[in-house]
């Protein structure tokens, strides 16, 4: 193999491919990226052998051939080369090593036999769809907060995409919980999308794919299987297993009966309860929220560092109520708010408190109070 | 360079033998004046105080041990010379050393003996980790203001103290991190003190072979041995990563001590890190029924001591030792602490059934580890266990009933399977 490539071009694939590999790993041919040489392509293939992602980008190929050299040490080899260079890539068979010329520079990597690199099995996909990079991140992105890293429950280590309908017709809809809060996101249901069955994307995929979608009109194929998921630009293409387990029934979660309704600039929520929580022991960092006519009172009382409140102006017309939740918890929601008021929906100080953009029921939060 | 005489204490001994006490014994090192963390090890210590307390033997071969698993416990250094060794069968010391004198151990006068060194330690640093009976962790980092002398010198002045009243010798290492402290107390034994700058640490490592790393035990060194790893020098060709690939945790940790690094703190008190429980079955179990019985009853002593000592652990361990004796040994991370038996129990059942193919089982075992004050409150309310609150109430219920009339006063019906 032997190849001439922009440098720019070929970190941005190492990137990639580097944050796939596990650094630290037993089996030494995961630490490696596949490097293929075809035609006037090279791709980058890298797997943890949950994900796998492919890079194909333009090169001047001399030579056809593949080799794998270790992901993390090319990719901080360009991370280093100067901006604008041109790279040179020369895999040699017979003495198994991949020479890297760039201007003045050398370097001789070892490699591994490209036939022991694990590449993922394709498989038949179900349901094939294309959407939006900027609505596929919106579905991830906000939900993503929510994932649980809990062991026992492994099901909850990812986002449930699946189908739904709601009152405006059918959805595609992203869930993540860990039991103490909720996200759940809605968007229309692209073309061809109905069938999708309900798949658990993992914690890693959903944190590799949102880095697919900084191009906001770019248009996203998505592939789903009951044990794969597919997301696929012209380049580049990341195959990811599912995790293999049910999702519980999220819906009989949700309030539907929250009456006490309170509506606050997030922005000035959110700096409040940074404000007050300041005080509170790092362990149990519970606020509490005491609501009374349009008015608002957060505060914090540490017994061993000391007490803390903050007065704010909301919209409140219901009877009184006092109401505590984790400072963490309640600062992750009020940041998903990016255009309209945060909205409150209470029951009582024991029941799970709904929260929403204005009424915007597309993306809905859910919290479980604690006793403060 | 600067120095120190252990016998005169002088700081000014000069070369050679100290100018003031004539002794032999100077210590000089240039990183004398600012090491601080110290190991010490009594002497052949139940031999030294039979010696001290029988003084006819104090010239002759000495075995304590013997009792019923007939071994060498400690043995004085006359008898290490005809080769005899601690845990050596009492038969075979004997044939070495027929002319040994055999006594059995009095423990209740050695651990007098070992709480008086302690006490003088104590007066030194508050952060003694004692290992065993003889020997110590010291860690006199910050004592200088305090004492009005480098750590070296309260050292000597200890040695020499525990030899004036308790007439016992020891032996010290003084050294910048616990792993070197140890190894440098061994190096001049008995009655030793010796320094391991962090200068030298690199070159001195270097050629040792790999069983001196703390952690380093037979098996660890046959497989680094078929890899051709035999001293410390080789380990050191690979990367950390290449190690950790290669043997897991352990390679990372014998790459960091190969590199003379060491960051475990000395503690006066080693808390408790785990509470565990384990059953040996008179017959092999592999049927899940039979085994979630012992799985539950082993859940609720591990949550009875977890309680007793107001502990919560956030990991759970589930052992099992199959038929042909082969251990597994699983656990899982919770999201937050418990003491409660049935979160133990909810936690290690899966564990048990992901590995039942593995059975029948000789021995089941269920743990708590990571352990942590306990809060006063269980874990927060949870949005898709509704019923937890329930539970973990009716749990606290019936433990305040077994606390009144006794522990078999209520139980899960599960217990009795």
């Amino acid at each position: 193999m032997k190849v001439s490539i922009e440098r720019s071009a070929l970190l941005k694939a190492m990137s990639r491919a580097q944050s796939v590999v596990e650094r630290r790993n037993t089996i030494p041919i995961l630490a490696n990226v596949l490097i293929e040489a075809e035609g006037a392509d090279i791709s980058f293939r890298a797997t943890d052998l949950d994900i796998e992602v492919v890079d194909k980008t333009a090169a001047m190929v001399e030579q056809a051939g593949s080799t794998t050299v270790a992901a993390g040490m090319l990719h901080d080899i360009v991370r280093k080369l100067p901006d604008g260079s041109t790279v040179q890539l020369n895999a040699d068979a017979a003495t198994g090593r991949m020479e890297i010329r760039a201007g003045r520079s050398h370097f001789s990597l070892a490699t591994l036999p490209r036939e022991d690199f694990p590449v993922m099995a394709s498989s038949e996909y179900d349901t094939n769809f294309t959407a939006k990079a900027s609505l596929l991140h919106r579905l991830f992105d906000k939900a993503k907060f929510a994932i649980s890293t809990e062991e026992t429950r492994y099901y909850l280590n990812g986002i449930y995409l699946h189908s739904a309908t709601a009152p405006g017709g059918q959805m595609l809809r992203a869930v993540a919980t860990d039991g103490h809060r909720l996200a759940c996101i809605d968007t229309e249901l692209p073309d061809g999308a109905d069938a999708i069955p309900g798949v658990i994307v993992p914690r890693k995929t959903v944190t590799e794919v949102l880095k697919l979608l900084t191009d906001d009109d770019a248009q996203i194929d998505v592939s789903v299987s009951e044990t794969k998921i597919r997301f696929a630009t012209p380049d580049i293409i990341l195959t990811s297993k599912v995790i293999d387990g049910s999702f519980p029934d999220y819906t009989r979660v949700i309030p539907q009966q929250n009456q006490k309704r309170m509506e606050v600039d997030a922005k000035e929520f959110a700096a409040a309860v940074n404000l007050v929580s300041t005080v509170s022991s790092e362990r149990s960092r519970a606020v509490k929220l005491s609501i009374d006519e349009d008015r608002l009172i957060l505060s914090v009382n540490a017994p061993d560092s000391g007490a803390a409140d903050h007065e704010l102006a909301v919209a409140y017309a219901d009877e009184k109520l006092e109401i505590g939740f984790n400072a963490k918890y309640l600062l992750e929601i009020a940041s998903q708010v990016d255009r309209e008021n945060a909205v409150f929906l209470f029951n009582s100080s024991g029941d799970p408190t709904l929260m929403r953009e204005g009424n915007d029921d597309s993306a809905i939060y859910v919290v479980m109070p604690m006793r403060v | 360079m600067p120095a120190i005489c252990r016998d005169c204490l002088s700081d000014t001994p000069g070369p050679g033998r100290c100018r003031h006490c004539a002794s032999p014994r100077v210590l000089r090192h240039d990183e004398l004046l600012d090491l601080s963390v110290a190991h010490m090890d009594c002497d052949a210590f139940y031999a030294s105080v039979e010696k001290r307390d029988h003084p006819h033997l104090a010239d002759q071969p000495l075995i304590v041990g013997g009792g019923k698993r007939g071994v060498v416990s400690t043995c004085c250094y006359i008898a290490r010379i005809k080769g005899v060794r601690s845990a050596m069968p009492m038969f075979k010391a004997l044939e070495l050393c027929p002319e040994a004198v055999v006594v059995p151990g009095r423990m209740d006068v050695y651990s007098g003996v070992s709480k008086q060194i302690r006490a003088m330690m104590e007066e030194l640093t508050p952060s003694v980790q004692p290992i065993s009976l003889d020997e110590a962790f010291l860690d006199l980092g910050g004592t200088q203001r305090l004492h009005g002398a480098p750590p070296v010198v309260l050292l000597a002045r200890l040695a020499k103290r525990i030899e004036d009243e308790l007439r016992i010798t020891i032996s010290v290492g003084l050294s910048h991190n616990k792993f070197l402290a140890k190894i440098a107390s061994d190096m001049d034994k008995p009655r030793g003190f010796s320094v391991i700058g962090k200068a030298e640490t690199m070159d001195f490592l270097r050629d040792q072979p790999v069983g001196m790393l703390w952690g380093v035990g037979a098996a660890m060194r046959g497989r680094l041995e078929r890899d051709g790893i035999r001293t410390i020098a080789d380990l050191r060709r690979y990367a950390e990563d290449d190690l950790f690939r290669k043997y897991g945790s352990m390679g990372a940790h014998v790459w960091r001590l190969a590199h003379g690094i060491d960051v475990r703190r000395i503690q006066a008190r080693d808390p408790v890190k785990s509470i565990s429980n384990e059953r040996t079955f008179n017959e092999d179990i592999g049927d899940l029924d039979t085994l979630d019985g012992h799985l539950w009853r082993l859940s609720l002593k591990v949550s009875d001591r977890a309680k007793a000592a107001s502990l919560a652990g956030s990991t759970v361990n589930l052992k099992l030792k199959t038929c042909d004796f082969k251990l597994v040994s699983r656990q899982v991370r919770l999201a937050e602490g418990t003491q409660l038996t049935d979160e133990i129990y909810a936690a290690a059942r899966p564990l048990l059934e992901r590995e039942l193919s593995k059975g029948p089982f000789r021995l089941l075992g269920v743990g708590l580890s990571h352990l942590a004050e306990y809060s006063g409150s269980d874990a927060a309310p949870d949005l898709l266990d509704p019923d937890a609150p329930r539970r973990r109430a009716a749990e606290r219920a019936s433990d305040a009933i077994r606390d009144r009339f006794g522990s078999d006063a209520i139980l899960k019906g599960r217990a009795l399977r």
